[in-house]
């Protein structure tokens, strides 16, 4: 009954949706196989896409022709650009969604997408001969064939979900785990880990009192994701709520502690540092009397509420009975208890840069399966594996974006070389050139590329032209223009700000610091009828192109110091147990990794700079 | 480049001595010395042992030797290392090399002991350059400040620096990826006052740079004076050798003509500058502009007075010109032998020494002026010194990235700004011990604040 596929893509969560979507546009056939098709991108944890990093990653999804920031764009009911007091690159979109409707959205996406088929079913193992991946074997026992395989299984992968004592076999709570992959898997040869994240309980929104929380509205003009058109700004937006936990909140959690399956040792997984439950946080910051809650509405109609920085693990009576001492959740009644779950990942040092085994050819992993977190670094995994095996088995050139290209690129390259201990979720301290990788211009920096590739269409690829060609008309305008001190310093001191010395052009003026665009327009009063021809997101990029030139030319010029290291060229095959002088962890970790240029070498964690050193002289520069 | 290979190298400098210490290195150093040793088997011998035997070619011996062997890891280039100490003729010297050239060794590049203990991880890059400093060391002050920093302490120092700066760096960082948290975020004062710390840090070491700088190469000492009031041959008569030109007609020296010498275990490295030459209103620097600069460029500045020529104005005129400099300076009249009592007259106010630098006279009270008016006295043993230029350099290079934070800070710019500079700061630290990852950041972020929803 099935014919051989291009791709088989065995999961639907975040990962899954962008994988098979991705190689089916670039024309592979493409199935997508999952155990519940009425489970298709799941939001498991919290309904919201972006933030920081993360936002950046959702843009770079959407300019290379994925559907995360589509679909966000049409089901967000809240949108605020977070770190807007700060430069441009930390500017980091985030909008609350609507749960249920992402959800269907994505679901109709991958539904008008022609080269896609379905499959519900669990797949228990794959098919592989000779090193190589032929297909997926399902629980009722059929082999489905495929030239590649793309594994997104989540937290799917012998997942155990804990509640307090209780515990039990699940992907989701509600939903039963997955079995057989994990262990084909290690007998391929495969090393495997055990990995853990939380969620907290969701609640009945009837049921509280906001008028004992902060409001936290949407931005007054709010953004979107994506760089089409097709999607348009919310006209509406919903709030969320702020309050605090308290001393006696703490107090009615520690009562459960010794049931806690996160301190007597029954969760075994290393959970998140940056996302800890909340009895982690009353554990390890004891000195500190309240943490943050945030209320967020799932959705436009539902009543559900989750309940953001209140992630637990605790018995189910224990986190009812603290959550009715949190100021306006007295009457509280819960929908779901919070819980923790287990899973299997395999350490992605075992991937090559194109996410791709080097165990077992034309098999990828994306998602959580790599030891990562989040919707975003799962989605943007799963676009990058879905266009690598496409062009893998139409025998094209893999598709690999570099640090200084993209937060994917880090992201991908911090996975393969560092591997993880912990669940990896991006942060922007983790790209050296994070000035190059704003949300402002992931077009620029990358449509260009996946229109090459074929998945970018010709609308995509038109608008981000025309945002380019308008920009630079934009900063030409603003270079062009110029005045003699006599004729601008009256209203620039109007405005209370320094006269000029010598003839200054509006760009000139445009660096000083606290100034901006608009201020131009009050000293000079006929840019704004000038400007009014161009789109707003191209004088917001040439506006940043020119108050940052100095900055974004200093750390363009490092990127390219860095990629001298990475001009250094190694031997897949070099034998590094030949160099005595490196240290036993760098050696195990050279063979282990095999990096294909000196760059690579230096990230990979374990090598040292004194192993480089030795690595220079061996290679020979 | 091999590094396994076994090379083989003089120990000890070349030329006639009582005796020469043959180096080898790598796998086959004991095998090699074997085959042309007769004695013990030493394959079988401890290591850190010493044997008696001969080195014979073919029947013939060609001396009688002790070899030391050292197994690896426990040596200095942590492979198996053996030395030859053999009689210190040059004759018997080079034949031996020959010989164990002929049975497989290979002659030794210039610092290839210490690149092989370097990269076989015996110590860092740091101490790698202190080794090199060891090896030249030719005085007191100078071999502690290197075994000090051979033995790491310069690298422990440095460890200090970057557990600041990673702290720092990670203040700036948790307000920019963690600004959605309920964490009380560093204010602007408090960041000013973290970077001061560090600077001072920076400083403390950068200045120590001057003194190790100083204790290495000597310090700058320079003899300045009027044409012909004997300062090459004051220079000569320290030095005990004709290393100047020396002449009656003024101006003779054009060159600037360094040496050292030391005096109780500090050096000084004495330049000889062109004379200073009077005119009827002004003091100007003769012929080279450069002599002025080296002038400007002294510890100490040695200040010859003709005390048989000058005159009491050109006296006065010179003394001006010296405090206008502001060097450290010793006065001192030279030709004491035969001093014209309006120049001592002239000179009653001013403290000075009465020399004859043609006699050799008083040399030793100079000499004893000389290290009082240089106080080490900062420098103790165990104190840590820069004492190589790169790591100056990479330090100086993290302060002004530090300075370029502070501009920051006092002209309002985000905290994504100074992380550039935060960020090359700690590039520059890194490139002397080793790099600092984003990684370090983020764990002194968790384990230091409650982040998360």
């Amino acid at each position: 009954m099935f014919k051989v596929y291009d791709v088989i893509v065995v999961g639907a969560g975040h990962a899954g949706c962008e994988a098979a979507a991705a190689a089916a546009n670039m024309g592979s056939k493409v199935l997508l196989a999952t155990m519940n098709m009425n489970t298709i991108a799941q939001m498991s944890c919290n309904p919201a896409m972006g933030g920081v990093a993360k936002g950046q990653i959702v843009r770079e999804i959407d300019a290379l022709g994925g559907y995360s920031g589509i679909v966000s764009d049409k089901t967000s009911i809240q949108f605020r650009m977070l770190n807007r007091s700060k430069g441009p690159a930390m500017w980091s979109p985030r909008v609350q969604s609507d749960r249920m409707r992402f959800a269907e959205e994505w679901r109709l996406t991958l539904e008008s997408i022609e080269n896609i088929d379905f499959w519900q079913e669990m797949v228990t193992g794959l098919v592989v001969k000779d090193n190589r991946v032929k297909g997926v074997r399902t629980s009722l026992g059929i082999e489905i064939p495929g030239k590649s395989v793309v594994l997104t299984n989540g937290t799917f992968l012998n997942g155990v979900i804990h509640i307090g004592e209780k515990k039990f076999g699940g992907g989701r709570t509600g939903e039963k785990a997955a079995t057989g992959i994990t262990e084909q898997l290690i007998e391929l040869g495969f090393e495997a880990g055990r990995m853990k994240t939380g969620t907290p309980p969701r609640v009945d929104g009837r049921s509280l009192d906001y008028s004992k929380m902060t409001e936290q509205p949407g931005d007054d003009i709010p953004g979107k994701f994506s760089y089409l058109n097709s999607t348009s700004p919310l006209t509406q937006q919903k709030s969320c709520w702020i309050t605090y936990t308290s001393p006696e909140v703490h107090n009615e959690l520690q009562t459960g502690f010794d049931r806690s399956p996160m301190f007597n040792g029954r969760i075994q997984g290393l959970g998140p540092r940056y996302c800890p439950s909340i009895e982690d946080k009353i554990n390890r910051f004891a000195d500190r009397d309240r943490h943050q809650i945030f209320v967020e509405p799932e959705g436009w109609n539902t009543v559900e509420i989750y309940v953001n920085g209140f992630s637990t693990s605790l018995p189910q009576d224990v986190q009812y009975n603290a959550l009715t001492k949190v100021p306006g959740f007295e009457q509280v009644k819960m929908f779901r208890p919070g819980y923790a779950i287990e899973y299997d990942f395999f350490q992605p040092t075992q991937l090559t840069s194109t996410l791709e085994t080097k165990l077992i050819e034309n098999l990828y992993f994306a998602g959580q399966i790599n030891g990562t977190t989040g919707y975003e670094e799962a989605g943007c995994q799963g676009l990058m594996a879905g266009i690598n095996a496409h062009l893998k088995v139409k025998e094209q050139a893999p598709f690999i974006l570099g640090r200084s290209q993209a937060y994917i690129g880090v992201l991908i390259d911090d996975l393969i070389n560092k591997g993880t201990e912990e669940p990896y979720r991006m942060f922007t301290s983790r790209a050296e050139f994070r000035l190059l990788l704003r949300q402002d211009n992931a077009d620029l920096r990358l449509t260009k590329l996946s229109y090459g590739l074929g998945l970018a269409d010709d609308n995509r690829y038109q608008q981000m032209l025309d945002k380019e060609h308008q920009t630079n008309q934009v900063i030409a305008l603003l270079d062009e223009i110029k005045f003699k001190p006599d004729e601008i310093n009256p209203a620039l001191e109007n405005i209370g700000q320094a006269p000029i010395k010598d003839k200054s052009s509006l760009s000139q003026i445009l660096k000083r610091p606290n100034f901006s665009i608009t201020d131009l327009q009050t000293i000079y009063s006929e840019l704004s009828s000038k400007l009014n021809n161009y789109a707003t997101e191209s004088i917001e990029q040439a506006e940043i192109q020119i108050k940052y030139h100095t900055y974004i030319e200093r750390e363009q010029k490092n990127s390219e110091k860095m990629s001298e290291l990475e001009n250094q060229n190694i031997n897949p095959d070099f034998n590094y147990n030949d160099i005595p002088s490196l240290s036993k962890e760098a050696k195990e970790k050279l063979l282990k990794i095999k990096p294909s240029t000196i760059g690579q070498a230096s990230r990979i964690s374990g090598v040292s700079p004194a192993d480089v050193s030795v690595l220079m002289v061996y290679i020979g520069r | 480049m091999n590094t396994e290979d076994t090379i083989v190298a003089l120990a000890t400098p070349p030329g006639v001595g009582a005796i020469g210490v043959i180096r080898l290195s790598g796998k086959e150093a004991i095998a090699i010395t074997q085959k042309v040793f007769k004695g013990k088997d030493l394959s079988q011998v401890a290591s850190h042992t010493l044997h008696y035997g001969t080195i014979k070619d073919g029947d013939q011996v060609v001396d009688e030797v002790v070899v030391s062997v050292f197994r690896g890891p426990n040596s200095y280039t942590k492979q198996d290392v053996i030395e030859i100490s053999c009689h210190g003729s040059p004759y018997i010297l080079q034949k031996v090399i020959k010989l164990l050239l002929k049975q497989g060794a290979r002659l030794a590049k210039a610092g290839e002991y210490t690149l092989r203990a370097f990269v076989n991880g015996r110590f860092d890059l740091a101490q790698a350059e202190a080794v090199a400093d060891l090896i030249s060391s030719e005085n007191e002050s100078m071999h502690k400040a290197a075994m000090n920093q051979m033995r790491g302490g310069f690298s422990a120092e440095i460890k200090a620096l970057r557990e600041e700066l990673v702290h720092f760096a990670s203040m700036i960082e948790l307000e920019l990826d963690f600004s959605e948290e309920d964490v009380e975020f560093a204010s602007r004062d408090e960041l000013k006052k973290l970077i001061h710390n560090l600077q001072k840090l920076i400083i403390a070491l950068t200045e120590s740079f001057n003194l190790g700088n100083a204790i290495k190469n000597g310090i700058p000492t320079v003899i300045a004076g009027k044409p012909n009031a004997g300062k090459s041959t004051l220079l000569n008569a320290l030095l005990n050798e004709e290393k100047a030109i020396v002449s009656d007609i003024p101006g003779t020296t054009r060159d600037i003509i360094e040496d050292v010498i030391h005096i109780d275990g500090i050096s000084f490295r004495f330049v000889d500058t062109a004379g200073i030459r009077t005119t009827e209103d002004h003091v100007e620097a003769i012929g080279v502009e450069r002599a002025h600069a080296r002038m400007k460029e002294a510890a100490v500045i040695i200040y010859l007075i003709d005390l048989a020529n000058d005159t009491p104005h050109e006296v006065s005129q010179q003394l001006d010109y010296l405090k206008e400099l502001g060097v450290p300076y010793l006065i001192v009249g030279n030709k004491a032998d035969k001093p014209n009592e309006e120049v001592i007259t002239a000179l009653k106010e001013t403290d000075f020494l009465q020399i004859s630098a043609h006699k050799k006279e008083n040399l030793d009270t100079l000499k004893e002026a000389l290290k009082e008016r240089v106080s080490l006295k900062d420098f103790k043993a165990g104190n840590t010194l820069v004492t190589t230029l790169r790591h100056y350099e990479s330090l100086v290079e993290t302060n002004q990235s530090l300075d370029k934070v502070i501009e920051g800070i006092d002209s309002g710019v985000t905290n994504d700004f100074l992380a550039m500079d935060i960020r090359n700061a700690l590039l520059h630290l890194g490139e002397i011990t080793g790099e600092i990852t984003t990684d370090d950041l983020l764990d002194n972020i968790f384990s230091k604040f409650c982040i998360g929803k």
